[in-house]
């Protein structure tokens, strides 16, 4: 397929469909996440980038044997490896014998969350997500270090008086249903954000949301006008800000006498201190994600403008 | 009691799932981008609302309700400002509406 924005539209889709089989598999927390980065901001960043891009393809092919070769290996590679693999779905395979029983037994005596997904994404597992927020942050410090663009001063205003009028000419049924929307949208994350204790949600999706609320408002109303509502500086900080709140909960367990990201000892009894270090590294990924994916729009749409 | 609520819960789902199905059925056999569009945007609310007051009857208490409530809310509002922009998206972009359905029965291309 050589249009890209084809190609898009079907990743999207993809996204879509792989949610709705998470859901059926009963994996509702992966496939809220699926549907709100996989089908949502992700398939919005792509269509970001493809306007700056160009729609087609360029028609000059590589060769692609050597490319060819490389996969045929990896994939025989792969293949044999799955070999030792138990069956799939056997009771006695490691994953279901070796830590499930005790997230499964044992999560809500630890931890006091009903959200056995949470427990082990925040807690058990913080390390790892830990990771994965650095990533997030890291992919948004290299958009922002690649792509950042000194604007003529002034240019701002101009751009948000002729949108401004544009914004009251055109689209004034967007305009309007977005107002009464966005406050709604901007609750719903908050929903999704201190919920995903109890049920499906957490850090991720929560982030994607609100920067979907934000992107939204920026498509609708232009981007200064909403540059004057998100500042740019306070969103790069709000991105480090959630990465330094994450490893800060890790310290501080630390000086408390536990090991690191070990939130037993963050308050008196141990399931207290579970749940304040849950809440509050979540709350950690909320900001980082939010802000990195708010980051990358507006790095993206201001090439956009001025190029 | 009960068994009234099930049985309109179970016609409106049915309805619901008629009308995604006829929506489907539209934007494959229809000629052009806009005759496309109308087919699915029009019965896309209803589908989804349909649907979501029959969930609704079927379970007719507390925060489930609520929930779908909130839900049917949002699919009134965004479904069809989410039409209005396709189609004036694809307007302002000069695709033209198909006026003789004889001159060009390929479609959206014109």
């Amino acid at each position: 397929m050589r249009d890209l924005f084809a190609v898009i539209m079907m990743t999207g889709i993809f996204g879509l469909l792989s949610a709705s089989f998470f859901v059926v598999m009963d994996a509702v927390d992966v496939a809220f996440t699926e549907a709100s980065v996989g089908a949502g901001i992700a398939t919005l960043l792509m269509l970001t980038a493809v306007t700056l891009t160009g729609r087609s393809e360029d028609s000059e092919r590589h060769r692609p044997l050597w490319a060819l070769i490389v996969v045929f290996i990896t994939g025989g590679l792969l293949i044999y490896g799955t070999l030792d693999m138990p069956y799939f779905g056997t009771a006695q395979a490691p994953v279901h014998v070796h830590v499930a029983p005790r997230y499964i037994h044992d999560s809500i005596q630890e931890t006091g969350l009903p959200n056995m997904v949470t427990s082990v994404l925040a807690s058990y597992r913080g390390f790892d997500t830990l990771g994965e927020v650095v990533v997030i942050f890291a992919a948004g410090m290299g958009v922002l270090s690649l792509l950042r663009l000194e604007r003529r001063p002034g240019f701002d205003q101009i751009m948000a008086d002729s949108i401004f009028y544009l914004m009251h000419e055109r689209h004034l049924i967007l305009r309007i249903v977005t107002k009464m929307l966005l406050p709604f949208i901007l609750l719903y994350a908050l929903y999704v954000q201190f919920h995903g204790d109890f049920g499906p949600g957490g850090g991720f999706q929560a982030g994607v949301i609100f920067a979907a609320a934000i992107i939204l408002y920026s498509m609708v109303f232009g981007l200064p006008t909403a540059r004057r509502v998100v500042n740019r500086t306070f969103v790069r900080l709000l991105a480090a800000f959630g990465v330094l709140l994450y490893g800060g909960v890790g310290v501080v367990s630390m000086l408390k006498g536990g090991n690191f990201l070990d939130y037993d000892v963050l308050a008196s009894d141990p399931v207290a201190g579970q749940h304040l270090g849950i809440l509050l590294i979540e709350l950690g990924v909320g900001c980082t994600v939010a802000a990195v994916m708010v980051i990358i729009f507006f790095n993206f749409s201001d090439r956009k403008n001025i190029l | 009691m009960d068994t009234i609520l099930n049985m309109t819960g179970a016609l409106c789902l049915l309805l619901g799932s008629f009308l995604c199905l006829s929506g489907g059925v539209g934007i494959l056999r229809f000629p052009d981008f806009y005759t496309r569009m109308h087919a699915v945007g029009v019965t896309d609310t209803l589908a989804a609302a349909m649907i979501l007051i029959g969930l609704m009857l079927q379970n007719p208490e507390g925060l489930v309700l609520l929930k779908l409530l909130l839900i049917l809310l949002m699919t009134i509002f965004i479904s069809p400002v989410a039409s209005h922009a396709l189609a004036k998206a694809a307007f302002k972009n000069d695709l033209v509406p198909l006026t003789n359905s004889s001159e060009d029965k390929g479609g959206a291309e014109s």
